[in-house]
């Protein structure tokens, strides 16, 4: 870091860096307990019969760190980045820029101590216990007054597609944050939700769905609406498309949570609902991927020489497949066939890996050299290699995920003449044993391709100005 | 009213916004407006270039 270092001298880019630098970090530390537990499905021994280390407390904990601390930290880190370039203006407030940093890594290791321990809200991905909640709601707001005060002192007229999509993830993942981790305390480390029964299930999954909804689509799609146009070097394909694609996915998103209650005591009226909403939601997600990947046209060579667009029109491309899957799934009659076997495992996959991680990835890739004030990446060569190790193991993992889930789904549903079961449930799992061998080699693909990542960068931040002079698009010169 | 007929309303009522909003979004008189809005990802990069030539020359 030279006195150049700084591209617009008034643009706070330290927050992005440290955001930056951790999303890495927690993408390979996520990613790896992943890969432990998918282990511990084939070769349970490797729990070493610790408490700490068992499959129930270290599940919690990978999809946490993945998607809040790896895609969080992503989200962090890009939403800063392109409010302020796209306002024209530096960040509202440095103070609170840097106390949502440290009190998101906070919560991280919050996180990271107490799920091995055991101390869980027992809500699927809002197994936090309370204090970590109020803490995770300060930062959040800290968070939420930073980004819309940016835009309030903005320098330019109109605020940018992006910015709307990433807003409405910020209010609306505060809303369902709130709204779903409202408990009773009963000590320090364990609280009781307020809701009960079936009600208790239906804000789960309202919670539960929309953090898929606008933690990993509508805050991921703010990214892709900067990145790929940025990357591309050309607007995105349609903007008022964009914005038809904005309205109608927010007030679709919100009403599909009761499909991942299909066939249990939520009033049937209420699964129909969830049911024909989710089917909807088809389009405006299928007009998004299509705006995203259009905007390519005319200049499709590119691909050709560039892995890092490549990253984020592959992640495009995995994002229409499973936002196809998931309409699909959620049809009741699918949906009996599908829910509670590894197709919903193999569909989240393909939605997290396949779409979060590569467009994370792709915007990572273009953000560090801006960052760190060099005109390249260190070695395009091995961004192709973490390229397709990511590819390659997506596709491992979820065509592993999917043939072992529709194999479960029939054998458990495999009735007899005299109306008994065919199989028992350890038969299936034996059947849906090689799969899970399959499912672990994708997920080391995917990790290995985290580490050469972090090794890149790496080398990219380290190494002096003149030695990354050169075209991007070449990719030749090392 | 019961549920039915709040729901009936409630249905009308989005689907009279969307049909605005798209009309909103594609009429003729905001397309100047939305084209350089879709350029907006680019527009700080003059001052970008200019600050990367100041860096060389100082």
């Amino acid at each position: 870091m030279s006195e150049t270092s700084q591209v617009k001298p008034d643009y706070n880019y330290k927050v992005v860096r440290q955001f930056t630098i951790m999303t890495i970090v927690w993408g390979i530390v996520g990613m790896t307990v992943g890969v432990l537990i998918a282990a511990q499905l084939f070769a349970p021994a490797l729990n070493f019969d610790l408490p700490w280390l068992t499959y129930s407390r270290l599940r919690p904990l990978h999809t946490n760190a993945v998607i809040f601390a790896f895609g969080g930290c992503a989200l962090f880190a890009t939403s800063y980045y392109i409010v302020q370039r796209t306002c024209q203006v530096r960040l509202f407030s440095d103070k609170l820029a840097a106390f949502t940093f440290w009190g998101w890594q906070a919560v991280i290791l919050a996180a990271a101590i107490s799920l091995p321990l055991g101390m869980t809200a027992s809500k699927e991905y809002a197994e936090l216990e309370w204090p970590i909640d109020i803490l995770i709601t300060l930062v959040w707001v800290a968070y939420i007054i930073n980004f819309f005060g940016t835009l309030i002192i903005r320098k330019t007229s109109h605020i940018y597609v992006a910015n709307w999509f990433l807003g409405a993830f910020m209010l609306t993942v505060a809303v369902l944050h709130i709204g779903n981790s409202m408990a009773i305390p009963v000590s320090f480390t364990k609280s009781y939700s307020i809701y009960a029964g079936a009600v208790d299930a239906m804000m789960q999954w309202w919670y539960g769905h929309n953090a898929v909804g606008f933690f990993l689509t509508a805050g991921f799609l703010g990214m892709m609406y900067y990145f790929v146009p940025k990357q591309a070097g050309r607007p995105v394909y349609s903007y008022r498309l964009s914005l038809v694609h904005f309205w109608a996915l927010i007030s679709l998103y919100i009403w599909a949570g009761p499909h991942h209650l299909h066939y249990t005591a939520l009033p049937d009226w209420t699964q129909s609902l969830g049911m024909v909403m989710s089917i909807i939601l088809f389009v405006p997600s299928w007009g998004g991927m299509i705006n995203g990947i259009m905007t390519l046209s005319g200049a499709w060579h590119k691909l050709r020489t560039d892995p890092v667009l490549r990253f984020l029109i592959v992640s495009l491309s995995f994002y229409g497949m499973s936002t196809f899957e998931g309409p699909m799934m959620s049809i009741k009659t699918v949906n009996a066939l599908s829910h509670y076997t590894d197709w919903t495992v193999g569909h989240v996959h393909s939605g997290a890996l396949g779409w979060v991680a590569m467009v994370s990835i792709g915007s990572l890739y273009h953000l560090i050299p801006v960052l760190f004030n060099k005109s390249r990446m260190y070695s395009i060569k091995l961004i192709n290699v973490h390229f397709w190790l990511t590819t390659i193991g997506v596709v491992l993992y979820i065509v592993a995920m999917w043939m072992s889930g529709v194999l479960q789904g029939l054998m458990w549903r495999a009735v007899n003449a005299d109306g008994t079961l065919t199989y028992s449930f350890v038969e299936s799992l034996e059947a849906s044993k090689p799969f899970y061998v399959v499912r672990f080699i994708g997920g080391v693909f995917v990790v290995a391709g985290m580490l050469i990542m972090a090794y890149n960068a790496y080398r990219t931040i380290r190494a002096p100005k003149e030695e990354l002079e050169g075209d991007v698009a070449l990719g030749a010169a090392q | 009213m019961d549920q039915g007929i709040i729901g009936s309303i409630f249905t009308v009522i989005v689907f009279v916004s969307f049909i605005g909003i798209v009309l909103w979004v594609f009429s003729s008189r905001n397309k100047k407006k939305y084209d350089e809005a879709a350029n907006l990802v680019f527009d700080d990069e003059d001052n970008q270039e200019k600050t990367n030539k100041k860096d060389q020359e100082s």
